[in-house]
């Protein structure tokens, strides 16, 4: 990146022509590295975290954002809020947003950015200092993805802030209604990072662990809590680096991950059949999937990496989002990446440890992914 | 490329230097006297004696200026104008607190501001336009000549004559976000800055488009040099500038590349009368640049602060700057 300077080129007269495909952050494999040592990337303490707080109509972001508000953590927080002054938000910084998604001119249908945010976090960086983080809460009915596609997309955004993660609040009695006739209420959940299941006192034991299974058949990858009037551990929702490399540990389904949250399943054991051993019935939802993908077998970068954004670039408006850590062949480190439709941003993030599993796992979140073929095209990148 | 081993000649040691107390994000001069405008509520007169002005409770989004006053909007959702002796008033004040995002002033004493979508135009005589924008406005230009407004918003630009009742606003349009608009001083075309890394421009006449790409990121500062030959510009690891000498413009011709470096060029200030631009960049280097001939001088060594302002004095004897941390400086040449 350093020192390479670009000529400009010439102006063109155009008439209504497209511009070329252009993606700004693409991955790049520049070979294994030759030191062991592990970078952390050097200013990324010093970002602004971004908390995405979404969830379909009446689920309880607001009281959420109260909660987290209102706790005695001692952090300040700027709150970017859609409908100003209809709802009571006691803080001292909250901005007032138009939601204005607009597409960029690279050609590309998926590359949408909340053009609001860019403005607005480029206003609140001139109060720097005043605010430990940055809440945006959208409106019932938005795509998350617009939202965190501005953290990538926009440079200066990108420099002073950090998306940290997408917190979907969902209602237990009516999810699983709208899940069936809002497709903006399957979007927040396939896309979250941490999900509230609130208002479960309105529900039965039964009721809630089916519409549990439904949000794991959506989402698999998401940590998922019971809440009552969102009562929960603002560390369960804040502080989550759900978007920094350095932070992709496992990718795991969360209801493998063992005994480090709060929900329990005990209630429905025996209850259905098709259970897994955890106790969780297994659904599949029609037109949302998650694909798994692993191989411990080394994997050759030529191949993979044209693979993976040849994938993107056809495949991008179904793939939400996409996660992975990669054993190359003759690397000695991991190399790990993300990506939100067709951005993908990856780096080496530290050696594999002596007696680690080397293998590679992927996983996508999407709307009719092609199985058959990620998976095929996957096992083709085998070294 | 030019070779960054050499010394350039430096200015640097006759600045005079001031700690402004925090983030830099205009520099204006009211007379000869150089004000800062902070990031956070004040405005520093940096005259004889340095002095402090609170004027906003919040961020100080825009300023513009014209030798007489300074006009600043903030997330206070004021609009505020400040006079040479440090007095201000409140001109116009948001009823919801919306941010005031954008400040121009006009060649005939003209002021124009938005907040959200509402752009609106106060002629000297006092008299209040509106125009709503069909997004959020993210730039405000007069044209040199003529009472008309240029605006960027999604999809294009518009230009508006606020005086003309009933006129229907002229659209540009082209997608996507287009975060900032100049005219050129001969009136004859219009540019905007791009979410992406380049410019577009449209000739006014007849619609004609152009797109001035290349840059290493989104250009965020413009400036006509002194009898509008070139558009100077940000957004590269050079000191970019467009051609408007001639009939087409830039059209199908190369722009001039000059002042390269390692860092790129955040701030651009063009000299009032003569070739030269003022080039801030991210390192904190300050180079005077002469067009003709690439020639360099140094006025600020570079210390990794982001410039983010800078500005020329109306005889072009002063050039202020300041960084993102806060550290402002005078040259007097």
């Amino acid at each position: 990146m350093v020192g390479r300077s670009r000529d400009v080129a010439a102006c063109a007269p155009i008439n209504g022509a497209r511009v070329g495909f252009v993606v700004r952050r693409k991955i790049a494999y520049m070979g294994p590295k030759r030191s062991f040592q592990f970078m952390a990337p050097s200013d990324a303490a010093s970002k602004i975290p971004v908390t995405v707080l979404t969830g379909y109509l009446g689920a309880g972001k607001t009281t959420l954002l109260n909660r987290i508000l209102s706790e005695p953590h001692g952090k300040k927080f700027a709150v970017i809020v859609n409908e100003f002054g209809e709802i009571g938000i006691d803080n001292e910084l909250v901005v007032n947003a138009d939601e204005e998604v607009f597409e960029m001119n690279n050609g590309c249908v998926c590359c949408t950015v909340r053009g609001d945010l860019v403005r607005i976090i480029d206003g609140l960086m001139r109060r720097r200092g005043k605010f430990d983080g940055i809440i945006v809460e959208t409106t019932g009915l938005a795509d998350p993805a617009p939202v965190a596609q501005t953290f990538f997309m926009d440079e200066q955004v990108g420099a002073k802030t950090k998306l940290d993660a997408v917190v979907t609040v969902a209602d237990a009695k009516w999810l699983k209604d709208r899940l069936k006739d809002a497709p903006e209420a399957k979007n927040q959940i396939a896309f979250a990072d941490v999900i509230l299941v609130n208002k479960t006192d309105l529900v039965g034991p039964e009721e809630l662990s089916e519409l549990e299974a439904r949000i794991r058949g959506l989402n698999p990858y998401a940590r998922l809590h019971r809440t009552e009037r969102a009562k929960i551990d603002i560390d369960e929702v804040l502080g989550r680096n759900a978007f920094d490399l350095d932070r992709i540990l496992t990718i795991e389904p969360d209801f493998l991950q063992g005994e480090s949250h709060d929900h329990d399943h005990h209630h429905d054991h025996g209850a259905h059949q098709h259970h897994h051993g955890n106790g969780l019935k297994h659904y599949h939802d029609e037109d949302m999937q998650s694909v798994a993908l692993r191989t411990d077998k080394a994997l050759n970068p030529d191949k993979f990496f044209p693979w993976i954004q040849d994938l993107v670039a056809k495949d991008g408006p179904n793939i939400l989002r996409c996660k992975g850590i990669l054993s190359f062949k003759d690397d000695p480190e991991r190399f790990v990446f993300q990506g939100v439709h067709m951005i993908l941003d990856g780096d080496h993030q530290r050696p594999w440890k002596e007696g680690e599993t080397r293998d590679s796992r992927i996983v996508f979140i999407g709307r009719d992914l092609p199985e058959d073929k990620i998976r095929q095209g996957f096992e083709s990148c085998i070294a | 490329m030019s070779d960054t081993q050499i010394p350039l000649p430096s200015l640097a040691d006759r600045a005079h230097k001031l700690n402004a107390g925090g983030a830099v994000v205009g520099v204006h001069f009211l007379g000869s006297t150089p004000v800062f405008v902070l990031g956070e509520e004040a405005l520093l007169f940096a005259g004889e004696a340095e002095r402090r002005l609170a004027i906003h409770s919040g961020a100080v989004l825009a300023s513009a200026a014209d030798g007489e006053r300074i006009v600043t909007g903030g997330d206070d959702g004021k609009l505020i104008e400040t006079g040479a002796s440090g007095e201000h008033r409140v001109i116009a004040s948001d009823d919801d607190k919306r941010w005031i995002d954008q400040v121009v002033l006009g060649p005939d004493g003209a002021l124009a501001w938005s907040a959200g979508k509402i752009a609106r135009v106060r002629t000297r005589k006092g008299k209040l336009r509106v125009f709503e924008a069909p997004s959020t406005v993210a730039g405000l230009a007069f044209a040199p000549k003529g009472f008309r407004l240029a605006v960027a918003h999604y999809n294009g630009a518009t230009l508006w004559f606020p005086n003309a009742t009933g006129a229907q606003p002229e659209r540009f349009e082209w997608k996507g976000s287009h975060l900032g608009v100049t005219i050129s001083p001969d009136g004859r075309f219009l540019i905007t800055c791009m979410q992406e890394p380049m410019l577009h421009g449209w000739r006014i006449a007849d619609g004609k488009h152009m797109r001035m790409s290349g840059y290493s990121t989104r250009v965020r500062s413009l400036g006509w040099t002194a009898g509008g030959e070139f558009l100077a510009t940000s957004g590269s690891e050079q000191l970019i500038l467009w051609p408007f000498d001639g009939k087409d413009g830039p059209m199908g011709r190369q722009p001039k590349i000059l002042a390269r470096a390692e860092a790129r060029v955040v701030v651009v200030a063009c000299h009032p009368r003569h070739p030269v631009v003022a080039a801030g960049y991210a390192d904190g280097s300050v180079k005077l640049v002469r067009i003709d001939d690439d020639a360099l001088i140094l006025v600020r060594q570079s210390d990794g602060q982001p410039v983010t302002a800078l500005g020329w004095d109306g005889a072009g004897q002063i050039l202020g700057f300041g960084t993102e941390t806060g550290e402002a400086g005078i040259l007097a040449l």
